[in-house]
């Protein structure tokens, strides 16, 4: 794996493996505190970051590990990104840190990020596996995001709630009322409501997917048809 | 052989152990100070509400009573503080902690203000686990009806008033959700029923409580 192609990765990371909705891996933050587009942006930041860290430092390590060690190895250096961004994010976005609570240490054990650890950092040269980390990031991000605005949306009739927590002061009139009035549709923001919608877009990304494979195979077929007619000519002299 | 790279690879971890333990101490050297600045300013924001800066000019996070699961009335699990909030030597309102152990899902941390004429100056709930949509209008960043309680006392309504409409008392309980405000308010009724009965201590103040007690 010395030839990485950037093209590739990113597609990867973004569509074609995307950590959420194809491989379904760290379900339970996805789940959990997607409610709303600033939680759902908060825990994809941190995500990212550990994602971006860990990968690094794998990378870096990869020739002096032996196998034996290999997973021990990762999870420590892992545990210990996760540990220093809740720890920044406690001291920098206090309010957003209270709001994720639990979810923060348990990035931990985001299956995305020991898979990409061991599954590619372990093998590439630092840039390559920092730019997974970070792509990869921002597929799980993207997700997270998308989701969150979705429930937020059908769950409370607005878009962008409490971004203060986030981004400052500033943020604070950036709440976009779309429905004056709206009577909150439960099933949105409780949990139930986000596996729903999870489905929703696995289902969604499939259906892009058929549509796009249709269109490759419509495009196949073409030339197939000009050459069955050589044949067919062939056939008849 | 074996020997070897047993002992090569415990040295290996050994050195990652410390490594990470080093970054991390690092860490939370470099971010200590902040984040307990951040605890405060999060904690004092809540009182703020209660009695914004204009009404007081002590220090409310450092004027403080201790009240724990012993205090009779505030149903508390835990060491709460009581803030003081003065202007000058006065005591202007007492923040009450208050735990309401029947929510809807757990209990319900509050807070309640209590002005020395016995008025409530602003209630909030600082922690509660009521469902979204519903119970959560308890939270003052969703909804207003927290505020109701600004102004009440003892006598406005009178004790058979501090309920819920639906049980003949002047507070709107949510659509869908009476359980919840039922819990605050009698949670807030005890809050001021423990500010009646501790008035002296509570609205002294410490700087007249040795004057008025030499004379």
């Amino acid at each position: 794996m010395t030839d990485v192609s950037y093209r590739e990765l990113s597609l990867n990371g973004l569509w074609k493996n995307n950590p959420a909705i194809v491989q379904l891996l760290g379900l339970c933050p996805l789940l959990a505190v997607t409610a709303s587009v600033v939680n759902a942006i908060g825990l994809a930041a941190a995500t990212a970051m550990v994602l971006v860290c860990s990968n690094i430092s794998v990378s870096l390590i990869r020739n002096i590990v032996s196998d034996a060690i290999r997973l021990p190895a990762f999870v420590m250096i892992i545990a210990s990104a996760v540990t220093c961004i809740e720890l920044l994010m406690q001291a920098f976005t206090y309010e957003l840190y209270e709001i994720l609570g639990i979810f923060l240490p348990l990035i931990t054990t985001n299956c995305v990020i020991l898979g990409r650890a061991d599954g590619f950092a372990s093998r590439n040269r630092l840039a390559p596996a920092a730019y997974d980390g970070l792509i990869m990031g921002a597929g799980f991000g993207l997700v997270l995001i998308l989701l969150g605005a979705l429930r937020e949306l059908l769950g409370t009739g607005a878009l962008f709630a409490n971004m203060d927590l986030l981004f400052g002061p500033g943020a604070t009139d950036w709440k976009l009322t779309m429905i004056d009035d709206y009577p909150n549709f439960l099933l949105a923001i409780l949990p139930p409501g986000a596996f729903i919608f999870t489905g929703l877009l696995i289902a969604g990304k499939n259906l892009v997917d058929a549509q796009i494979k249709r269109r490759q195979d419509a495009l196949k077929a073409r030339p197939v048809k000009g050459a069955k007619r050589v044949r067919v000519t062939g056939h008849i002299s | 052989m074996l020997r070897e790279s047993i002992t090569r690879n415990s040295v290996l971890l050994a050195m990652f152990a410390v490594c990470t333990t080093l970054l991390i101490t690092g860490t939370y050297l470099l971010t200590k100070d902040r984040i307990g600045e951040q605890k405060r300013i999060a904690e004092e924001k809540a009182l703020l509400q209660i009695v914004p800066r204009d009404r007081h000019d002590n220090s409310m996070l450092d004027d403080v009573i201790v009240v724990g699961p012993e205090t009779a009335g505030l149903g508390l699990a835990e060491d709460r503080r009581v803030y003081i909030a003065r202007k000058g030597e006065d005591v202007v309102t007492a923040i009450i902690p208050v735990t309401a152990p029947d929510g809807y899902t757990g209990d319900i941390e509050l807070i309640v203000g209590v002005n020395n004429d016995g008025s409530i100056a602003g209630v909030r709930a600082l922690s509660h686990r009521e469902t979204p949509g519903l119970g959560d209008k308890v939270d003052a960043r969703k909804s207003d009806w927290i505020l109701s309680f600004n102004g009440r006392s003892l006598k406005n309504p009178g004790l058979s008033g501090w309920a819920v409409k639906k049980d003949k008392g002047v507070f709107d309980q949510f659509t869908g959700a009476t359980i919840t405000p039922r819990a605050v308010v009698a949670a807030t009724l005890r809050a001021l029923q423990y500010a009646e009965a501790n008035h002296k201590s509570l609205f002294a103040g410490v700087a007249a409580t040795p004057a008025t007690g030499e004379e």
